[in-house]
């Protein structure tokens, strides 16, 4: 008897399996991401969970058989007698056979842990435009198998090569085999004499072309070689621009951090290689940290034009806009100071818009404000007039935080040329 | 190595791989000299719960190609599993040589003692000596035949794509339970063997020789078409109810390598084929066994009584049969079924009754209880089992009856029979029907191609009791087919009379285009 221990085996064994069942349920997972995200708090969203999918296209088919007479036997009678008649619909009739047709079920429902709820999640997301492809020049570089050398670390010594030239040597060489040499002795011990001299003389010089021929010499060593090759990476910034002056509301605070959350859990899980800046502004603007950023309370007036000047002050110093593709996202309640908006207006469009890819803003409201009639605010008359001008520039409202989810998907889905429908 | 008789195998209920191979050693002896199985020689596999999750999504098979299928019910059992709606088996035994049982690591040292006599004993006596395990199952190469599927699968991926592959796969896995050979083919014979046979036949002609014979009339000559036909259903060797092997063989447009998978799915779903008609008899047979051994090794005092009330109390459940209006009812446990038909039997060997003189007169009293069971369990399966060991003593302990569910009679559902002198029989006859394989895969056979014309594919439906195929899964496992086929598949309803009910009909949709 044996007993083996796998425990220690590599977990996971199913993980293939599962990808590809993901892989090929994707469209429909997607969706149930989608529909399962909608209810629940951001940082519930990233946590995973399960969602349940319609088994269509996902189910796998056996011919089976229904309708038609059917024979049961069944235990535990209590008190039926033979030739009684049992009203079908009415308790006391067990459903014995319907199990087997079982996988009555509409929907498969299944967890998904946090990883894959999150890409699939932001699958269809991207950054537009990541033009430039300015790619940053101490990149990171990656190592790839490049055949075999004669020098290296023993670590990466190709044993199966180093063998089987060994092999080749000796047979080109003929080093005599250890077999032929021991049965050589073996006659030695028991020949006759006349035929002593002859088996020595041969044995010695045998013996002698074994010990010149060594069984692997350092000219077989072979190492594994690697090459680095460099990988390649778009250089991208997002500015986050919030405003957290007195006229935001709680609410609308809110729904900005939750908006700007998602962005970040987008950013960092899909680009490892964008530097996002935080900046929040009142009527002066400050660059904080992320922690900050989404944790910290502030308040105070309103000047726009502050938060575009921190940017742009922060764009000239540390990224160069031949180098960088620059995105930002703003959200405001909408209000400024009306007479910032004229700067706000000049600051845009001449100094951030020409050098940013993509730059959206949205509106955050009280519930129901969102009325048609109601006069738009400042920022969005402000906007809509660049963006009939033809600037790269995007613009949502959200009221409510069932909103958030669409909207961003709405700003950052994947699509094949910049979007110029109304907003 | 073996422990003395009366020292106790463990304490309390930590086990280390000393206690499981102590374990093991004191059932074999009783299982040896007690009670004279026959079985492989064992590998037991300690696991965590998550392999034992990956071993369920497999089939309960140690390796397994990839296959998408095979996630999704991973993650079915995982999600029930995690929300505690369903345990994990105790454990899981392979058909193969050695026999191979996983254990679970957080099972106490009772219960692996419960899991190493059920599993490793049991089971095992039973994989090697039951007939239908023996004629369709090859146990040593199963495990190798597994390992070389897994890499050529994937090497099949590599080289061909990973769609095309799937969608094979995905077609072959719809008509597994139509890919099975249900009798044993002939052998296909020497030539010294026909040799033999062509001058027995000669001699047998010679010696029966009767001139009277040719003055019988024949009956009218067969029209040219109908020989054509004919000949034409014997070259293919139809009719065919194993439809992946006439499939691999036959159809007309896969690549070698499609064949070789379609084989595959083929030849697993034969090694699966005894496991579905041997679930009571396997089962009973197991807790019959680790039920003998575990008091035994109570008796010797080798496991302390606390020990034996925890099996015991492990032991009902599994043999626990709810009655058909409990809530937790879903048919027969085999388990319980299995164990109390394999008691009844003791039973009426040692210590019978009149009615079992009369009922069983083969084995009433013979007193060897061993010499019975063995044989039994060579040599029967669930259906054979039911129909000939159901003892009345037990249909009436059971409580059993015989519903008859005829949709067209409005009134309800009729009783049947019912556990007395007048349903004893027809109420085993029922039962052992419901296990019957015949019965619970529908009889689906390819009858005829048609090579001259559109080479449609011509499949039929045996109808029994009015139950028809369920229209929309029968028209997505026929795409399939037909995705294999290549040409239109019909396949046609038929009742016993001839007529035909319904037919469905499917085109094959472009597949993947195989490099």
């Amino acid at each position: 008897m044996y007993i083996v221990d796998r425990r220690l085996n590599p977990s996971n064994k199913s993980l293939e399996n599962r990808q590809r069942f993901l892989r090929r349920a994707k469209a429909l997972i997607q969706g149930a991401v989608k529909k399962s995200s909608e209810g629940r708090d951001i940082k519930d969203v990233l946590e995973g969970g399960e969602v349940s999918i319609p088994l269509d296209g996902m189910n796998e088919p056996r011919f089976h058989r229904e309708g038609g007479t059917r024979d049961l036997v069944l235990p535990g009678n209590k008190k039926f007698e033979e030739g009684d008649i049992l009203p079908r619909s009415g308790g006391g009739r067990g459903r014995g056979s319907d199990a087997g047709q079982g996988d009555g079920e509409d929907a498969f429902r299944f967890v998904l842990s946090r990883d894959e709820f999150v890409d699939l999640f932001l699958d269809d997301l991207e950054l537009p435009d990541l033009a430039k492809r300015k790619f940053a020049e101490t990149q990171t570089e990656g190592l790839r198998r490049a055949g075999y050398t004669t020098s290296g670390s023993p670590a990466n010594i190709s044993i199966s090569r180093t063998v089987r030239l060994a092999a080749a040597r000796r047979v080109a060489l003929r080093r005599p085999r250890s077999e032929t040499i021991a049965q050589l002795e073996a006659e030695l011990a028991e020949c006759p004499d006349e035929r002593r001299a002859e088996i020595l003389a041969e044995l010695e010089a045998l013996k002698s072309k074994f010990r010149r021929i060594p069984y692997i010499d350092p000219i077989d060593i072979r190492y594994r070689r690697f090459e680095t090759t460099p990988k390649p990476v778009a250089q991208a910034v997002m500015f986050c621009l919030m405003d957290v002056s007195g006229s935001m509301s709680e609410h609308m605070k809110d729904l900005a951090k939750r908006f700007y959350m998602l962005l970040y859990v987008f950013l960092t899980r899909r680009y490892r290689y964008v530097a996002i800046v935080f900046i929040r502004h009142t009527d002066r603007a400050e660059e904080v940290d992320e922690d900050t950023f989404f944790h910290d309370p502030a308040s105070g007036g309103t000047l726009v034009s502050s938060a575009l000047e921190a940017m742009h002050e922060i764009v000239r110093t540390r990224y160069r806009p031949a180098d960088w593709n620059i995105y930002a996202a703003q959200a405001s309640d909408g209000d400024n100071s009306y007479s910032d908006g004229e700067l706000t207006g000049r600051l845009l469009s001449e100094l951030i818009l020409p050098v940013t890819q993509f730059f959206a803003y949205l509106e955050v409201g009280e519930p129901g404000a969102n009325m048609p009639g109601a006069s738009e605010s400042a920022l969005w008359t402000l906007y809509q007039t660049l963006r009939s001008e033809g600037a790269p520039l995007s613009m949502r409202k959200v009221t409510q935080r069932s909103e958030i989810f669409p909207v961003f998907h709405d700003l950052f889905h994947r699509r094949n040329k910049r979007e110029t429908a109304a907003p | 190595m073996t422990t003395s008789s009366g020292e106790r195998l463990y304490d309390g209920a930590d086990w280390d791989f000393s206690t499981v191979q102590r374990i093991h050693d004191a059932c074999e002896e009783i299982a040896q000299s007690e009670l004279g199985l026959d079985t492989y020689p064992n590998q037991i596999e300690v696991i965590t719960a998550e392999q034992m999750l990956d071993a369920y999504s497999s089939v309960g098979m140690p390796l397994y190609y990839k296959h998408w299928s095979f996630g999704k019910h991973f993650a079915h059992h995982e999600t029930l599993y995690r929300k505690g709606l369903k345990g994990l088996a105790y454990e899981i035994v392979i058909n193969s040589s050695p026999c191979i049982s996983y254990l679970m690591e957080e099972n106490t040292a009772t219960m692996q003692t419960l899991v190493i006599a059920h599993a490793a004993f049991g089971h095992n006596h039973f994989f090697k000596n039951n007939y239908v395990f023996k004629q369709w199952t090859d146990a040593v190469g199963i495990l190798d035949y597994l390992d070389f599927a897994k890499r050529y699968v994937a090497q099949c991926e590599e080289r061909h794509g990973r769609l095309a592959v799937e969608q094979t796969l995905d077609a072959a896995h719809a008509l597994m339970s139509q890919g099975v050979d249900r009798y044993p083919g002939k052998k296909t014979l020497d030539l010294r063997a026909e040799e033999q046979r062509a001058r027995d036949r000669r001699s047998s002609e010679e010696s029966a020789f009767n001139d009277l014979w040719r003055t019988i009339p024949a009956g009218p000559l067969k029209s040219e078409s109908e020989l054509g036909a004919q000949r034409r259903r014997a070259l293919l060797g139809l009719p065919q109810e194993n439809l992946l092997y006439f499939l691999e063989k036959s159809a007309p447009r896969l690549h070698s390598w499609q064949r070789e998978l379609v084989r595959i799915v083929r030849l697993i779903a034969q090694y699966f084929y005894p496991q579905g008609q041997t679930k009571v008899i396997n089962e009973g047979t197991a807790t019959y066994v680790h039920y003998r051994i575990m008091t035994r090794l109570h008796e010797q005092g080798r496991i302390t009584d606390g020990n034996f009330l925890e099996f015991l109390q492990s032991h009902t459940n599994v043999v626990f049969q709810p009655d058909f209006d409990d809530p937790r009812f879903s048919g027969f446990n085999p388990y319980a079924l299995g164990f109390a038909m394999m008691q009844d039997i003791e039973r009426i060997v040692t210590d019978p009754e009149e009615e079992d003189l009369e009922w069983f007169p083969d084995i009433a009293g013979t007193k060897d209880v061993m010499v019975v069971l063995r044989h039994i369990w060579a040599n029967y399966r669930d259906e054979s089992f039911v129909s000939q060991f159901l003892s009345p003593r037990l249909m009436r302990r059971m409580r059993m009856f015989h519903l008859h569910d005829d949709p067209g009679e409005s009134a309800g559902v009729r009783v049947d029979a019912i556990h007395n002198e007048r349903g004893y029989r027809r109420v085993r006859r029922e039962l052992s029907r419901q296990y019957d394989v015949g019965s619970i895969d529908p009889n689906i056979e390819i009858v005829d191609v048609d090579l001259a014309g559109d080479r449609r594919l011509l499949l039929r439906h045996a109808v029994v009791n009015g139950a028809l195929l369920q229209e929309r899964d029968a028209k997505l496992v026929l795409q399939h087919l037909a995705a294999l086929w290549s040409y239109d598949v019909s396949l046609q309803e038929i009742d016993s009379s001839g007529a035909v009910l319904k037919e469905h009909v499917a085109s094959p949709r472009k597949m993947v285009a195989a490099a």
